[in-house]
């Protein structure tokens, strides 16, 4: 599975229903992530991709989108 | 070591219900529940200050621990919602409680400032004295500054509570604190003079639904505790949303998280001392030794938690 096919998997997961979200469409704005939801996907992030995001990186404008957060797994791995 | 002897509350009357709060906000009840966990909160009246509030929570303590006033060493009150720049609270609250001259101690923190203000009551009981520590506010004079913004408007509430502080004995032995403050958060949770509450939610929630575990975790492994081996936490009452995730992160039941945010909303600094004193008339009798954590995270970032065993 691709990654952008597997971070698709994962918001859909977060946010408890299906999603495609275009690369650049905020998930905020959308509806997809609430502020509840947010933590949930950082840790689900942290476990998919077997990495550590600390906390100054909890940042919600690093997972607004699709491309944001892949920018961010790109920097983090 | 430091003690609590006693806890205390006060509650104005009147009732706001999510139904009439919602309203404000072009939303509903449901919509309030789901975001927040509330279905009502306290408002004070005009005339009821944060000292008066302060104060009769304050006596609320003394008259159940069956200590009087006039035995204080010191007053400390948390509040982030005095109705000025200067004097806050303290002196005002100290006189109402009948002993003008003893030191009192402003702490103009948001939401953590009572779980601050106790931290610091367990160094300084001894020689201190009995130090009678107060979280209060009127929050219902910031909520209704225009504009009110949704997520904002909907949260808050009044109220008062209070803790005994005593160098010598008591029912809750305070045995360690841990305390941090982080200043790169201060734009995301802020409240200027005469205008609307700034709250960036979904930053605030990142920070605390990471920090308050940790926190919790660290002050637990310095005296070889597991999270489940806790009694009941005592949060800060910041929405029932919030509480969850931090029971989930540290893998215990919700169960051992005392929540009353569904009838008081979040009441900013003096939650947690109200949360605590409803909590002390309801728990079961402890085992001596059981611990029980204290925890608040609030604008700043302020943020920490103090662990106590029962005796």
């Amino acid at each position: 599975m691709d990654r952008r096919s597997k971070l698709i998997e994962i918001l859909s997961r977060v946010a408890q229903k299906e999603v495609n979200p275009s690369d650049d469409e905020s998930l905020f704005d959308s509806g997809t992530l609430d502020s509840f939801a947010l933590p949930d996907l950082v840790s689900a992030l942290e476990q998919e991709f077997g990495i550590s995001i600390p906390d100054s990186d909890m940042n919600p404008r690093k997972f607004e989108t699709v491309a944001r957060i892949s920018e961010y797994l790109d920097a983090r791995q | 070591m430091p003690f609590i002897r006693e806890f205390g509350s006060w509650l104005p009357e009147r009732v706001v219900t999510s139904e009439e709060a919602g309203a404000w906000v072009g939303s509903d009840a449901e919509w309030v529940r789901t975001v927040s966990g509330i279905d009502e909160r306290r408002f004070a009246k005009d005339e009821e200050s944060v000292s008066d509030m302060a104060a009769w929570a304050g006596l609320d303590c003394l008259e159940r621990a069956g200590v009087p006033a006039s035995a204080l060493g010191m007053v400390i009150v948390a509040s982030s919602s005095f109705d000025r720049c200067f004097p806050g609270p303290a002196a005002e609250t100290a006189l109402k409680l009948g002993v003008p001259g003893i030191p009192a101690l402003d702490i103009t923190m948001a939401s953590a400032g009572s779980l601050f203000a106790l931290a610091l009551a367990r160094r300084l009981t001894n020689p201190a004295g009995p130090i009678l520590v107060i979280g209060a506010e009127k929050m219902s004079s910031v909520v209704t500054r225009e504009p009110q913004e949704k997520g904002v408007a909907i949260l808050f509430g009044d109220g008062a509570g209070a803790a005994l502080v005593m160098p010598d004995s008591g029912k809750l032995e305070i045995l360690d604190a841990e305390l941090a403050s982080d200043g790169t958060y201060a734009a995301d949770l802020f409240l200027d003079p005469y205008k609307p509450l700034y709250m960036n939610g979904r930053s605030v929630i990142m920070q605390a639904s990471r920090k308050v575990p940790a926190v919790i975790r660290t002050v637990l492994q310095r005296h070889d505790i597991a999270p489940g081996e806790v009694a009941s936490f005592l949060m800060h009452q910041a929405n029932q949303n919030l509480i969850v995730r931090i029971a989930a992160a540290l893998k215990v039941p919700l169960e051992s998280f005392y929540s009353n945010i569904v009838r008081y909303g979040n009441t900013s600094s003096a939650s947690l001392l109200i949360a605590a004193a409803e909590w002390s008339r309801s728990a079961p009798p402890m085992e001596k030794g059981t611990p029980v954590v204290f925890a608040a995270f609030g604008a700043g970032f302020h943020w920490g938690s103090v662990l106590a065993r029962a005796v």
